[in-house]
């Protein structure tokens, strides 16, 4: 890597890189990527984050072997190639989260090897890692893997908190709270408020940064 | 015959790919402006998923599961090569999206070039993969089962983006909050149509 001696692993650049997508670059709200598999796996918090931590891990690797084997692939094949990596690491992730995480791998089910075709992974691999160096690459993908998790964390807090009143698992909302009639909203847990709850996430953060309005 | 038609008409309605797992939410999302184009890439994400699933079922049923390869003999009776499905299913899809490029490329330039990067893009939806991962998870029991399968799973998704897309040329000439407009009133307007569509859930087939 000749760019380690040009300019330190951390400089403005890199660092820019990791974090713009946390906000003004986020990979969900703003570039529309990998909004497909994840949203059913924000019903609860603790899904929701390993499935952002196996996003990040793929993410970042998947941007640094691509990054590295960029010169040697014809580009013709390209999007064959990056499959059979990015399936790879699927692959990895899934056989580590059966070995560790058991009913998590389990409430996740067919979400994990979705990972393979969310957007976010190839559509960074493709605009971002088959044009830079490994390093960045790695940055990027990183970035990337944490704006998403942020995302689906938020999601997966507001839909926990008001739907089950629980956070990770844990009762938070007090039994008195209970007790003078307040309950529960069913409908959060389903699905399609996962969506609802996006556009307002989106709606928030427009009306903060106006040059990301459409017109 | 009977269960067919009930996985048929289940995996459109109950279980629609855009509705309740949000499959393929990104070319929903993008190429959901105009309807023609819509209608382009529904009916290929429906051509896609009636061959694919079929196929992948085929694979999984002869190939990946415990026990699949007792077919070959004795000794091949014991293998297990179902951690091997990502990688088989992927590449299955893969190389027959890049089929049906080549197809739409010859016979309908004007198609190709409306939906640009999303017909390769095709190979990553979700819903093309959602559709043989389920297919893996709900172990029908015979190719008949699995074709039902993903053919209601394409005209679901379909059907989900040409509606949508009918709701967008309305919307245009709306006059929604500045920073809705575009993609946030879209998924709004998703997860209203999905609460819509939740009220398939209780019926019985």
């Amino acid at each position: 890597m000749s760019n380690k001696e040009k300019e330190p692993m951390f400089s403005a650049k890199n660092l820019k890189l990791l974090t713009s997508p946390f906000n003004q670059d986020n990979p969900v709200v703003v570039q529309m990527l990998g909004i497909c598999s994840a949203l059913a796996v924000t019903a609860k918090l603790k899904p929701a984050f390993v499935m952002a931590l196996s996003v990040i891990v793929v993410t970042a690797f998947a941007n640094l072997l691509m990054s590295m084997l960029r010169n040697t692939i014809p580009s013709r094949i390209r999007i064959i190639v990056q499959l059979v990596v990015i399936a790879a690491l699927v692959i990895l992730v899934d056989q580590v989260l059966k070995a560790y995480v058991y009913d998590v791998s389990k409430q996740l089910s067919v979400f994990v090897g979705l990972i393979i075709t969310n957007c976010i992974i190839m559509g960074r691999v493709e605009a971002f890692a088959l044009a830079n160096k490994p390093w960045p690459s790695f940055i990027d993908g990183i970035g990337n893997g944490i704006g998403y998790g942020l995302i689906l964390v938020v999601i997966a807090f507001f839909r926990e908190l008001l739907g089950a009143g629980t956070l990770w698992g844990y009762q938070v909302i007090p039994q008195a709270l209970y007790d003078l009639g307040y309950a529960n909203n069913g409908l959060m847990l389903l699905p399609p408020m996962a969506l609802v709850i996006i556009g307002v996430i989106i709606w928030v953060q427009r009306s903060f940064n106006k040059n990301l309005i459409e017109k | 015959m009977d269960n067919i038609l009930s996985i048929f008409i289940r995996s459109i309605f109950i279980d629609n790919m855009v509705f309740a797992f949000f499959f393929g939410m990104c070319s929903y999302i993008a190429v959901s402006k105009s309807v023609k184009t819509a209608m382009g890439l529904g009916i290929a994400v429906i051509f896609v998923l009636t061959v694919t699933v079929p196929l992948n079922y085929l694979l999984n049923e002869y190939m990946l599961t415990k026990g699949a390869l007792s077919w070959l003999g004795e000794d091949f009776a014991k293998i297990d090569l179902s951690y091997l499905s990502f990688i088989v299913f992927i590449a299955v899809i893969a190389s027959f999206v890049q089929l049906v490029e080549m197809v739409v490329e010859k016979f309908s330039p004007s198609l190709y070039n409306q939906l640009g990067i999303f017909l390769p893009l095709i190979a990553v939806n979700c819903a093309i993969m959602g559709g043989s991962l389920f297919m893996q998870e709900a172990q029908y029991a015979n190719i008949g089962e699995a074709t039902a399968f993903g053919f209601g799973s394409g005209i679901g998704w379909w059907l989900a983006i040409v509606m949508m897309a009918a709701i967008r040329e309305k919307i245009s000439y709306s006059n929604v909050p500045a920073p809705l407009r575009g993609v946030g009133i879209t998924f709004i307007i998703t997860g209203l149509m999905g609460i819509a569509f939740m009220t398939f859930l209780g019926i019985q087939l």
